[in-house]
């Protein structure tokens, strides 16, 4: 049984994390970046950045003055039980993002989109969200916090099956001229790409894509994988870089996950996570043991299942 | 690799002379105070008539589009961590009545605005735009603030949109966006990039299915 202390004191320790300490993985991807950087704009820019992940992990005060939009994602392994149920454990979610807030400190972001009441604790009216999703087997629940910048760098547009790869390029390069100009969708950055399933499932599977994969995680299908190295290449290839100046890295890396649409289209998704991509993760066992990482491990084979049993015969 | 841009340090209360000295793309550290105001602030003063809660520019003449990560304690003090800049485009509205109520002469924030509102506010007012570096370096700029010297409107306008006071050393980096004469660094790059960007779209063509409004002028600005 997984006790309500336990699970609100980590995702207090989560919260912080993801404010102040860049994943590993994207710093790595930054790194390159920077070093294959030939502007000299471009370059000063990559070059404060990764002094300012340094600042902050020094000072243990958050990477960026926006700190996003905290969310959460819960992954119940099968046999998980928490101490007074899933009602506990959203109140619980609901507390640490508000106590993160002040002690922190991270932007009090979340507004009623009307009268821009601010209760300055991040907490609202579908404020964070929460998502869950489930794993076969397990006494555990994966918890991972996305603080996601809010305003730009994310787009959806019906494709059909007669645009093709063709067409998906161009909404593709479309969504990163339109938010890479003056920098607006912070990159470089994760791309993520939904494709298929509804407007609304196709949203969240980029939004997934580009936040709960991380940087040279290769989708499981030979050929998704390969669209996805060809994407990373062509949004590399615009010209434009950190802040909209001159550069060569708009992408640090590009995530694809699909979901099975109407036959009739091909919904896609681009969403863009930014350079301070804030996320972390702990899986904590019914023994009360907690291990941190970075990684969601979100997309196993049973979230990409695609037979009517599971396990598969 | 090793950049060839020039760094200055500034006052928030700058000279004509350091002002007309800045170029685009120089890389600005500043001295001082600074305020910060967005919409919130912007709407108080220019739309409803309340009075200035302190002198300007006086005070300062350093104005920053941020809403700071911070927190004031329930006995008045301040816990201030990372500092950044908000899309300035969207306060395009106000602009030319806030410089000429705040005789600000930086104006800091993100992206940068309009090339009209530069020709049209900033150089009839002599002032010049700073951006936000990344974007952003959130806990440089944090270093940077030496102290939280007056919160305004706090209740008024809750944590984010408040006026927030702060002493500043070596508070940076940020680039010249726009010079005194009303250039700007992002529409610069935007042209170079926008004489290269056609040869990225060879081998993708246009959706099937048009959206209300499309155009294939990449050279278009969709803000």
């Amino acid at each position: 049984m997984i006790t309500i202390e336990r699970l609100q004191a980590t995702a207090e320790e989560l919260m912080r994390r993801a404010a102040i300490e860049i994943p590993e993985d994207y710093l790595t991807g930054l790194k390159t970046a920077a070093a294959a950087e030939d502007s000299d704009l471009s370059s000063f820019v990559l070059e404060a950045m990764l002094e300012n992940y340094d600042a902050a992990k020094e000072d243990g005060r958050a990477m960026c003055g926006d700190t996003g939009c905290p969310r959460w994602y819960v992954k119940m392994g099968n046999e998980a039980r928490v101490d007074g149920g899933p009602v506990a454990l959203e109140a619980a979610l609901r507390r640490a993002t508000a106590k993160a807030t002040s002690t922190v400190p991270l932007r009090p972001n979340r507004v009623h989109p009307l009268w821009r009441t601010d209760y300055d604790n991040n907490v609202g009216i579908g404020a964070p969200e929460i998502e869950y999703g489930f794993e076969p087997g397990g006494d555990w629940i994966d918890l991972t916090t996305v603080h996601k910048g809010g305003l730009f760098g994310t787009d959806y547009r019906m494709l059909f099956p007669s645009d093709g790869i063709q067409g998906i390029k161009r909404f593709f390069l479309d969504s990163l001229v339109a938010f890479g100009k003056r920098g607006l969708a912070c990159q470089p950055a994760i791309i993520g790409i939904g494709l298929g399933g509804s407007k609304d499932a196709c949203m969240v599977l980029g939004k997934r894509a580009a936040c709960l994969r991380v940087v040279g995680d290769r989708n499981p299908d030979p050929k998704i994988a390969e669209l996805e190295d060809e994407m990373k290449v062509l949004g590399n290839s615009i010209g434009m870089g950190a802040m909209g100046f001159v550069g060569k890295s708009m992408v640090i890396d590009c995530n694809i996950e699909i979901g099975f649409c109407h036959t009739g289209g091909m919904q896609m998704s681009v969403h863009a996570f930014c350079l301070s991509s804030r996320r972390a993760v702990a899986r904590i066992y019914g023994d009360g043991r907690v291990e941190y990482r970075t990684n969601p491990e979100w997309f196993t084979d049973y979230q990409r299942r695609e037979t009517v049993e599971w396990p598969q015969s | 690799m090793a950049t060839e841009l020039k760094k200055i340090r500034l006052s928030t209360s700058p000279t004509d002379e350091a002002l007309a000295a800045l170029q685009i793309g120089d890389i600005v550290y500043l001295d001082g105070v600074v305020y910060t105001a967005r919409e919130g602030v912007y709407k108080r003063v220019i739309e409803d008539g309340v009075d200035l809660p302190l002198d300007l520019p006086m005070a300062s003449a350093a104005n920053f589009h941020c809403s700071p990560a911070a927190t004031q304690h329930d006995d008045g003090s301040f816990i201030l961590g990372a500092v950044t800049a908000t899309a300035s485009f969207r306060f395009s509205k106000w602009i030319g009545a806030w410089l000429a109520a705040s005789g600000a002469k930086l104006i800091i924030g993100k992206g940068g605005m309009n090339p009209e509102d530069y020709r049209d506010h900033f150089v009839p007012h002599g002032a010049i735009y700073l951006t936000t570096v990344g974007y952003g370096t959130g806990a440089l700029l944090g270093r940077g603030v030496k102290a939280v010297c007056e919160l305004h409107w706090r209740r008024e306008l809750g944590l984010a949109q408040a006026m927030w006071v702060i002493e500043v050393k070596n508070f940076g980096p940020f680039i010249v966006e726009s010079d005194r004469h009303g250039n700007s660094l992002f529409e610069r790059e935007n042209a170079k990039i926008a004489a290269n960007i056609e040869a990225a779209y060879n081998g993708t063509k246009p959706a099937v299915l048009k959206r209300f409004g499309e155009t294939d002028d990449r050279q278009d600005e969709l803000i």
